[in-house]
């Protein structure tokens, strides 16, 4: 519906565009869709009618754009890492080695891109009326960036949460209750997030009245994997304008990493019809596709959770196996439907990165750069380390640093047999 | 469509109001504790009085339920419940109660995994009678709906405390069966619904549908049974059995019948007809 799309994007969107999905009844191709308990269905599509409605208000826009301006602190730096390219260019061929810039998601209020989509979801939530909100957590981004919104609103607020994570992710569980909000351990299944988005689910369902879910990444049952996308849009929008003043050209290649892949979408999603763009899609191995991951299109296959048809990881039964990452963002048995449909398509690729890759990558960028990566970004980082060598050195590759590592220096040191 | 002669569902939804009384519809997980133990708790509820059978098809993420029957599902799974496994469960149940309804419910990925076809055709041959597919609402029937149809299976819909009239034609569209009225917004076994909320709720689907109304999510006793059972066609109840069989594992098959015959007696007692029925 390119009239209905142009409050919230630069450009119309035709008909035959990569960017007009998903269609009426909320499907990417065959993905996506609406797959809850009927309790969700009349909300789900109020929620519906209601973001219609907002997309085409310009005061919703104005009032989205200045909190992201005032209080997220956008727009954020494209950066030209020099040492990192020059250190790749050192050891590639002579004429290769791309030009990196890194999308500056991490200097982002909170720490992350999960804030952008948050502040977005809040807005709906206080025109739906709702004085509560929810969401699953997994390291706690998305809990913190949540529990943010909630006091900037004057928002009641639940988090949902692991108990494994929990207990990982201390530092981020106390930011949350600083910022007022009830942290709910989850001691269902593995412990883990897609054990708390059940909860979250159980929760939201019991409480339809008055409470609004605000999921963390750009997956669950339509319209939410295309309104966080469109807030996430946000990045690939800077970036776009970014780019063309910094070097009068569209890039060659923009990579980022994919959970539920909402920053990743978010990056792409501006390009899409921009077929010079190449777009890569980087994936958690953990410890390679032939032992525990969190890669879902590369491992899974097409299947039916948390309100969306997508790639999953599961058995010929359809149980869910556990996904592993070293990266608690990523550590996700799902993917976002989009992202099934680029896929599909052919428009992304998708790349396995490891736990191993991402760790040597963490350190490397903080040492070269003086970023310290999230463990999440040091994926992309990675694939970037990849691939930049076998491009020309007059080529531009944009990596989406989406949030910063300060939340992972535990993990990492634990990793690397320090005790801190 | 189905043929009078072999539809379970409808001759004994017929059979019950001919009684002037509720179904009683009794829900356990299959493979909990283990396949083995199914035998056993199935027949005790036959024999406790249940009138249709519910056969919960597990699955690692049981997001409309709360903590019996997620338990029960994990029970289930780590006992190494596989879905051939149900399916054969299902047909020794068959052949032991030639005439006793039996649903599955479950969620959408289980059921799907293999194409619906392949599950229509496995529920046909098995002696399933229908379906209840909890993430599936109409906006997606085209998932499993098609193939069911096709394969004379009913598919069974929940309507809720939040379907109201403009959205119920939508839930009844394709519906068949029974109507599954879930009386609260929640999860299983939780809260339970008011008696008057219930009442008003069956009025309201009672005059759009003619298709039998059972009611269930938070019933947990005869008392609620029976008070359920003088408005409703049908009575569902789930948590309170698993609950049991949580409790007495591999031994519960005794104690689930004395509760579903305790369940049956409540519904036996809204009957006119109880003096005779029970001699």
């Amino acid at each position: 519906m390119p009239d209905e799309s142009e409050a919230m994007t630069d450009t119309p969107i035709l008909s035959n565009s990569l960017r007009s999905q998903p269609d009426a009844s909320g499907h990417f191709g065959s993905f996506g869709g609406r797959y809850v308990a009927e309790t969700l269905m009349p909300l789900i599509l109020e929620l519906e009618k209601v973001y219609k409605e907002a997309r085409q208000d310009p005061a919703f826009d104005a009032e989205f754009s200045e909190l992201l301006r005032s209080y997220v602190g956008r727009p954020n730096p494209l950066y030209y890492a020099e040492r990192l390219t020059e250190a790749l260019r050192a050891d590639a061929p002579e004429g290769k080695g791309a030009k990196i810039y890194l999308k500056r998601e991490e200097l982002n209020h909170t720490g992350a891109h999960k804030i952008n989509n948050c502040i977005g979801q809040a807005l709906l939530a206080r025109r739906m009326g709702k004085k509560k909100v929810i969401a699953e957590t997994g390291a706690g981004q998305h809990g913190v960036a949540t529990a943010t919104v909630a006091a900037l609103f004057g928002m009641e607020c639940k988090i949902f949460m692991g108990a494994k994570d929990v207990e990982r992710q201390k530092p981020n569980v106390f930011r949350m209750k600083l910022l007022g909000a009830e942290v709910i351990p989850v001691i269902s299944g593995s412990q883990t997030l897609k054990d708390a988005m059940n909860d979250a689910l159980r929760h939201w369902v019991s409480n339809v009245h008055d409470t609004f879910y605000i999921i963390g990444t750009a997956a669950g049952p339509h319209p939410y994997p295309e309104l966080v996308r469109d807030f996430q849009s946000i990045i690939g929008k800077e970036t776009r304008e970014q780019i063309m003043a910094l070097e009068g050209r569209l890039p060659d290649m923009l990579i980022a990493p994919v959970g539920g892949g909402s920053n990743a979408i978010g990056l792409f999603h501006p390009f899409l019809d921009d077929a010079e763009v190449r777009m890569i899609g980087v994936e958690a191995a953990g410890e390679g596709l032939h032992g525990k991951h969190a890669a879902s299109l590369a491992g899974g296959k097409s299947g039916i959770l948390h309100g969306n048809r997508t790639y999953l990881l599961q058995d010929e039964d359809g149980q869910i196996t556990e996904a592993h990452s070293i990266s608690a963002g990523l550590d996700y048995p799902g993917i976002g439907p989009e992202h099934s449909w680029l896929h599909e398509i052919g428009r992304v690729e998708y790349m396995p990165i490891t736990d191993e890759e991402a760790l040597a990558s963490f350190q490397k960028l903080s040492a070269l750069e003086g970023i310290i990566p999230a463990l999440e970004s040091a994926h992309a980082v990675a694939s970037a380390e990849k691939i930049a060598p076998t491009l020309d050195a007059d080529q531009i590759l944009v990596v989406n640093l989406s949030g910063r590592g300060d939340k992972d220096i535990f993990t990492v040191a634990s990793a690397l047999g320090v005790e801190i | 469509m189905t043929s009078a002669m072999t539809d379970r569902l409808s001759a004994r939804f017929a059979a019950c109001k001919t009684a002037g009384r509720a179904a009683l519809i009794t829900f356990v997980t299959a493979g909990d504790p283990t396949v083995a133990d199914m035998p056993a708790i199935l027949d005790a509820l036959v024999e406790g009085g249940a009138d249709i059978i519910e056969l919960g098809m597990p699955f690692t993420d049981p997001m409309a339920d709360g903590p019996a029957i997620e338990l029960a599902n994990l029970r289930s799974l780590g006992s190494g419940t596989k879905t051939k496994d149900i399916f054969a469960i299902v047909t020794a149940f068959r052949a032991r109660h030639p005439a006793v309804p039996l649903v599955l419910m479950g969620y959408a990925n289980p059921m799907l995994v293999r194409g619906p076809e392949w599950f229509a055709d496995q529920c046909k041959a098995t002696g399933v009678d229908g379906v209840i597919c909890v993430d599936v609402p109409p906006e997606e029937d085209a998932e499993i709906g098609p193939a069911l149809r096709a394969a004379n299976v009913h598919l069974i819909r929940l309507a809720t405390p939040t379907t109201d009239a403009a959205r119920l034609p939508a839930v009844l569209n394709g519906a068949s069966g029974f109507l599954y009225h879930v009386a609260v917004a929640g999860i299983t076994g939780k809260q339970q619904a008011a008696q008057a909320a219930v009442e008003q709720a069956v009025a309201h689907l009672k005059a759009a549908t003619d298709l039998p109304v059972a009611v269930g999510f938070g019933v947990r006793s005869a008392e609620q049974a029976a008070a359920i059972g003088r408005v409703a066609d049908g009575v569902v109840v789930g948590s309170a059995i698993v609950d049991i069989i949580g409790s007495h594992g591999d031994a519960a098959a005794p104690f689930v019948k004395d509760f579903v015959a305790a369940l049956r007696g409540a519904l036996n007692a809204n009957s006119p007809h109880f003096r005779e029925t029970a001699l």
